[in-house]
């Protein structure tokens, strides 16, 4: 039977890994590598590691944090952040990456997706997506970029559906309301958008407690959870997130 | 030595970097001599089976067709098991080695009334395995993979394990010395690693 995934998400600035919440307040939370290895082994069925910085200058610094976490992983693997070409992307899967994530890029240009996608296949091309409510609720959220900063004038849900037709392979979908604040996932856009796609949704933003990835899976419709601050300064881990989520009745691989 | 075979579809360094890991020598190569005088040979695939043309046009399909015939050991994974087949839906002009019989078919849109999202991507689990298979040596029905395609292979005399997504396919398929796996074994975690591992070991 096809599972529920559980995805940790490693936020890197310089080399190291940091967490926000509500895309500020940046604390150090220790070395990615070190940090993915011990999420594997803990049960996580996936990695992402997020470069938040994306500077010019720290590309170097990511790519040499890619290879050194790839080398001994062997769960999908996913990079994103600063990827605005398919070069770019060429570099990521050269230094181990599975796949890439890419967001304000594709917003700017939308025909990256299928660029990205016609050379490594629709497999490795997420488009992430960090959506803030409007006054009307659902309906009417819309996409930021810039790591939140700026609006784009974009529905979230018609962003999603072309994303798909451009050859996006799956969505990351980040509520910033929720992000970082432990208070549960957005479910009613989560299920808006997983309705509108084919492709899988990782929903993202706002894990706190099993009982939270348990209803972003029953009422969010959502493939997959992916979270980062609960799983760091052991709040818990995947293993022990996913034993409860078994007994709550959402089928997860457990690790042997 | 393993041949890895290289026809520029997808990402090989995740499969070369997992056998590398387990102790294998691998040789990147899209050179038909190099297959032929292989004792085993992986041929990895993500992607469209359209790409799966270059091997004909290398001079790959008529070095591994030999290769096998004398007893190289041969894996393919993802579109490198559906390529062992017939051919594949996804690229109607393109025939596979057709080792095995059948075609390869996009998962269908709706099973059992419901609508069915595709592609099948995530962990599912392997609900049969053949006894004697030597691929799948220590491993248990139940185990999980991560999968990541749209097409899949029938299930056939050969069927190693099955996998069910909208109904059963092939997750595995073994006939002697003529190998395939759906899922990808780089990226399946302890099981993955162990179906490497027996590869590398038969």
């Amino acid at each position: 039977m096809l599972t529920k995934r559980i995805i940790a998400c490693l936020d890197v600035r310089g080399g190291r890994v940091v967490k926000g919440v509500q895309f500020v307040d940046i604390v150090d939370a220790g070395d990615p590598a070190e940090l993915a290895h011990r999420h594997a082994a803990a049960g996580a069925d996936e990695i992402v590691l997020l470069d938040i910085t994306a500077t010019h200058e720290g590309r170097g610094t990511l790519l040499e944090t890619v290879k050194r976490t790839a080398a001994k992983l062997f769960v999908p693997f996913t990079v994103g952040g600063g990827v605005r070409s398919a070069d770019d992307a060429a570099a990521v899967f050269n230094a181990g990456a599975d796949k890439v994530s890419i967001n304000s890029a594709a917003i700017a240009r939308p025909e990256l997706i299928g660029e990205i996608g016609g050379s490594f296949g629709a497999q490795a091309v997420i488009v992430a997506i960090d959506a803030r409510r409007g006054p009307g609720g659902v309906t009417d959220a819309e996409v930021y970029v810039s790591g939140g900063r700026k609006a784009t004038g974009l529905r979230v849900v018609e962003w999603a559906r072309e994303a798909e037709a451009r050859g996006a392979g799956e969505i990351l979908l980040t509520s910033m309301d929720t992000d970082g604040m432990r208070g549960g996932f957005d479910c009613e856009l989560t299920a808006a958008v997983s309705a509108a796609v084919q492709i899988p949704v990782i929903a993202s933003g706002g894990a706190g407690t099993a009982a939270h990835f348990a209803s972003v899976f029953a009422e969010g419709k959502a493939d997959a959870a992916l979270a980062a601050s609960i799983f760091h300064f052991g709040v818990t881990d995947s293993r022990a997130l996913k034993e409860e989520l078994q007994r709550a009745g959402v089928s997860v691989r457990l690790p042997c | 030595m393993i041949a890895v075979i290289d026809y520029k579809a997808g990402n090989l360094t995740s499969v070369v970097k997992t056998l590398t890991y387990l102790g294998a020598e691998t040789l990147v190569t899209q050179d038909p001599e190099a297959v032929h005088a292989a004792s085993k040979i992986v041929l990895p695939g993500v992607g469209h089976f359209q790409a799966t043309a270059l091997l004909e046009q290398l001079g790959i399909t008529e070095a591994v067709r030999e290769a096998i015939h004398r007893g190289a050991l041969f894996l393919g994974v993802c579109v490198g098991l559906q390529w062992l087949f017939e051919g594949s839906t996804e690229a109607p002009g393109v025939a596979g080695l057709g080792h095995f019989a059948g075609q390869c078919e996009h998962f269908p849109a709706l099973y059992d009334g419901a609508e069915l999202k595709s592609p099948h991507v995530g962990w599912n689990s392997l609900d049969t395995v053949q006894e004697d298979s030597r691929l799948l040596r220590g491993i248990r029905p139940g185990g999980f993979v991560y999968y990541t395609h749209s097409w899949r292979a029938p299930v056939v005399n050969a069927t190693a394990s099955i996998t069910n997504y909208g109904g059963a396919f092939t997750g595995v398929v073994e006939q002697e010395n003529v190998m395939g796996v759906q899922f990808h074994p780089e990226k399946s975690a302890e099981v993955g690693l162990q179906v490497l591992r027996n590869f590398i070991n038969i």
